[in-house]
């Protein structure tokens, strides 16, 4: 049973179409990234899979069973981190997990242990009790995933989790995805980055104006759209600006 | 360069709702509320009620209450209302104690016989005035308009007394009367010299009046009693829509997307907000109050009954008060604004800043409409009145129904944030 169907989901906002007719299915294990320019449709689609919008028409599945809007229970075994740092500022990163924690319907031991992981898994144990305000962007945005996977959801939205963070902080916000990746949670990434969705994700979705227009792993991608056409381009081995910053700064986390 | 930086400001502050509130509306507004209240006893007199239990009963003290009922600035009572008897002494004062008027004026019995006390020597009966001291202006009112009516509109009383005074202290004026005068004013003088608490008592008043502060007359701190309430109440109110805005920096942060993907709803979450914003009210209400105590001295340890039972439903109304202003509004800054001018006006008209008998009339009455006049009556009645504790069932009973419309209405505001 796949993780999550979307079956031809339909939404407008005052009179114009942020959804136009999706359908797209994560299935087990799976890694799919969602490509989209600003204004496509990418946080509009994650937010109705979570049930935060209701489609004027279609439908989302989880599990096979229906997730009307609204409905969390359908999605308990759902996870969510926002493009927002959704989180409380005054509270420290420990008290803030143990909030979350108790809404998701963690308590006693498995909250501790879940708060315990998640300190770990974020690389935040020697600042747990920093309040958030005094963290930094790539520390905020690190805690604001640790606090969608404490519940270790079998499913994953990830809405643009690198966006403002430093190479150090991406690199490290990479492997804590490829990390789920490789406990099994099926993972869907939003992202107008190439690069992350190339790095990371198995199988990418396209999605502008609201529809999907292509989907397919990045060698189908291609096949898809250039063919079997081959272009023979001689370039000299620049490195990246990037690349420099990383080489002359290296990999390690500052914070 | 100068120009541009004007420029800015004023497009700054057009573009700022919260701003242009804070500037313009909210002065107006306490414009119009303290020239409503002022403004109308300067261009009226103010009314003061008068309860008058008449223990004389006879064709004087008739004409008596008549004329006073033709002051035009007093409102005559002589029974509760629903209550087909008319006041005694006992029930002209309990009267007072439960707020009816602000003072009770005892017409004592014999008065029908009773002289002008030109030298304030006479013994004899006096009228008695039972005030409510909360009101310190209403018991000098009926002081004065008490003498004024009758030594205006009893002629026949005057009149007599004079004659008497004559013949008294004349003697028929000869020199033997002379003497006789003499003699009667050197002695008026040893009697003044002699009783000087009872001379004092009637300075500058020909007629016998003692009055009875029947509220504060065991009180330490008249008007800590009256304005723990007052203000309390209305940094309740801050206090509620303040920390209601909570769920707007909740809504602005992404943090109630977060919460409402969770096994939390918007009425369990409306619900914890709510429960939260009471139990802090009401600890702010006990510090307020426990200080009160403790530096003013006033009485909560022998009140602490009536205390809980008006400030558990009053910081239930609050807070709910609270979270329908932040549910109301779509961001902090307009939280702020909006909250500034809701709470000062609510606190105004309430009595949380000047007591409403202080109003006219009708914004006193207009004033019944506001939860926080509940609450203060219901303190007041605790602290000041020491009536029976049935008496604050009504006031509870109102606030805990305002503050479930209050909760019920911001759980409607709400929906907008549920789902999209």
């Amino acid at each position: 049973m796949p993780p999550i169907e979307i079956d031809n989901v339909v939404k407008s906002f005052n009179g114009r179409r942020a959804l136009d007719g999706v359908s797209l299915t994560l299935g087990d294990g799976e890694f799919l990234g969602l490509l989209g320019p600003n204004g496509a449709g990418k946080s509009t689609l994650v937010r109705t899979i979570m049930g935060r919008v209701r489609p004027d028409s279609g439908e989302v599945r989880i599990f096979g069973r229906p997730a009307p809007a609204a409905d969390n229970r359908s999605r308990e075994q759902v996870g969510i981190v926002p493009q927002e740092i959704a989180l409380y500022p005054n509270l420290s990163s420990r008290e803030n997990l143990n909030v979350f924690g108790r809404y998701l319907g963690l308590k006693g031991t498995a909250l501790a242990e879940a708060i315990t992981h998640a300190l770990g898994w974020a690389a935040l144990s020697d600042r747990k009790d920093e309040p958030v305000k005094n963290l930094s962007g790539g520390m905020k945005r690190r805690l604001n995933m640790a606090a969608g996977v404490l519940h270790r959801p079998r499913v994953l939205l990830l809405d643009e989790p690198t966006v403002g963070v430093d190479p150090q902080s991406r690199e490290r916000i990479y492997e804590m995805i490829e990390g789920l990746a490789a406990d099994g949670v099926s993972l869907i990434y939003t992202t107008h980055y190439m690069e992350e969705a190339e790095r990371l994700c198995k199988r990418v979705a396209i999605i502008d104006h609201g529809k999907i227009i292509a989907q397919g792993t990045k060698d189908e991608l291609v096949r898809a759209t250039v063919g079997d056409k081959r272009e023979v381009v001689m370039v000299e081995k620049v490195p990246t600006l990037e690349s420099v910053f990383l080489h002359l700064t290296g990999r390690e986390l500052r914070e | 360069m100068i120009s541009a930086v004007i420029r800015a400001g004023w497009l700054n502050l057009r573009r700022d709702r919260a701003a242009l509130i804070l500037s313009f509306i909210v002065p107006i507004v306490f414009f119009s509320i303290f020239a409503a209240i002022f403004g109308a006893q300067r261009s009226k007199t103010p009314r003061t009620t008068l309860a008058i239990a008449d223990e004389d009963r006879t064709e004087r003290s008739k004409q008596l209450i008549e004329a006073l009922r033709a002051e035009k600035a007093l409102r005559i009572v002589e029974s509760a209302k629903d209550d087909p008897n008319k006041f005694n002494a006992a029930t002209a004062e309990a009267y007072v104690r439960e707020g009816g008027a602000p003072v009770a004026l005892v017409i004592p019995k014999g008065f029908a016989n009773w002289k002008l006390d030109f030298a304030g020597t006479e013994g004899g009966p006096a009228f008695r005035l039972l005030a409510d001291s909360a009101d310190p202006v209403a018991d000098q009112v009926v002081n004065g308009l008490l003498q004024k009516t009758i030594m205006t509109s009893m002629p026949d009383m005057m009149m007599t007394s004079g004659v008497d005074a004559v013949d008294k202290w004349s003697g028929g004026l000869s020199p033997q009367q002379r003497a006789t005068i003499q003699q009667n004013m050197d002695q008026f003088k040893v009697l003044r010299a002699a009783a000087p608490g009872t001379v004092k008592a009637s300075t500058g008043e020909l007629i016998k009046i003692t009055k009875t502060d029947i509220m504060g007359e065991n009180k330490s701190n008249v008007v800590v009693a009256l304005y723990a309430a007052g203000i309390g109440v209305m940094f309740l109110l801050f206090t509620a829509s303040n920390a209601g805005g909570a769920l707007l920096e909740e809504a602005e942060s992404g943090t109630l997307d977060r919460i409402l993907t969770t096994r939390v709803n918007m009425t369990m979450l409306l619900l914890g907000k709510h429960a939260y914003l009471w139990t802090l009210g009401f600890m702010q209400l006990a510090v307020m109050f426990l200080w009160g105590a403790a530096i003013f001295k006033l009485d909560l340890f022998n009140h602490l009954t009536g205390f809980f039972m008006m400030a558990i439903p009053t910081t239930f109304c609050t807070a709910a008060f609270g979270l329908l202003l932040a549910s109301f509004c779509r961001t902090r800054a307009q939280l702020g604004a909006i909250s500034t001018l809701v709470v000062l006006t609510v606190s105004a008209l309430g009595g949380s800043m000047f007591p409403r008998f202080m109003m006219p009339e009708k914004l006193q009455k207009a004033g019944l409409v506001l939860f926080n006049s509940w609450a203060l009556e219901g303190f007041t009645n605790v602290f000041w009145r020491e009536t029976p504790l049935s008496a604050l069932l009504v006031p509870m009973a109102m606030l805990m129904g305002f503050g479930i419309v209050f909760f019920v209405a911001a759980r409607q505001l709400v929906k907008r944030w549920e789902v999209a």
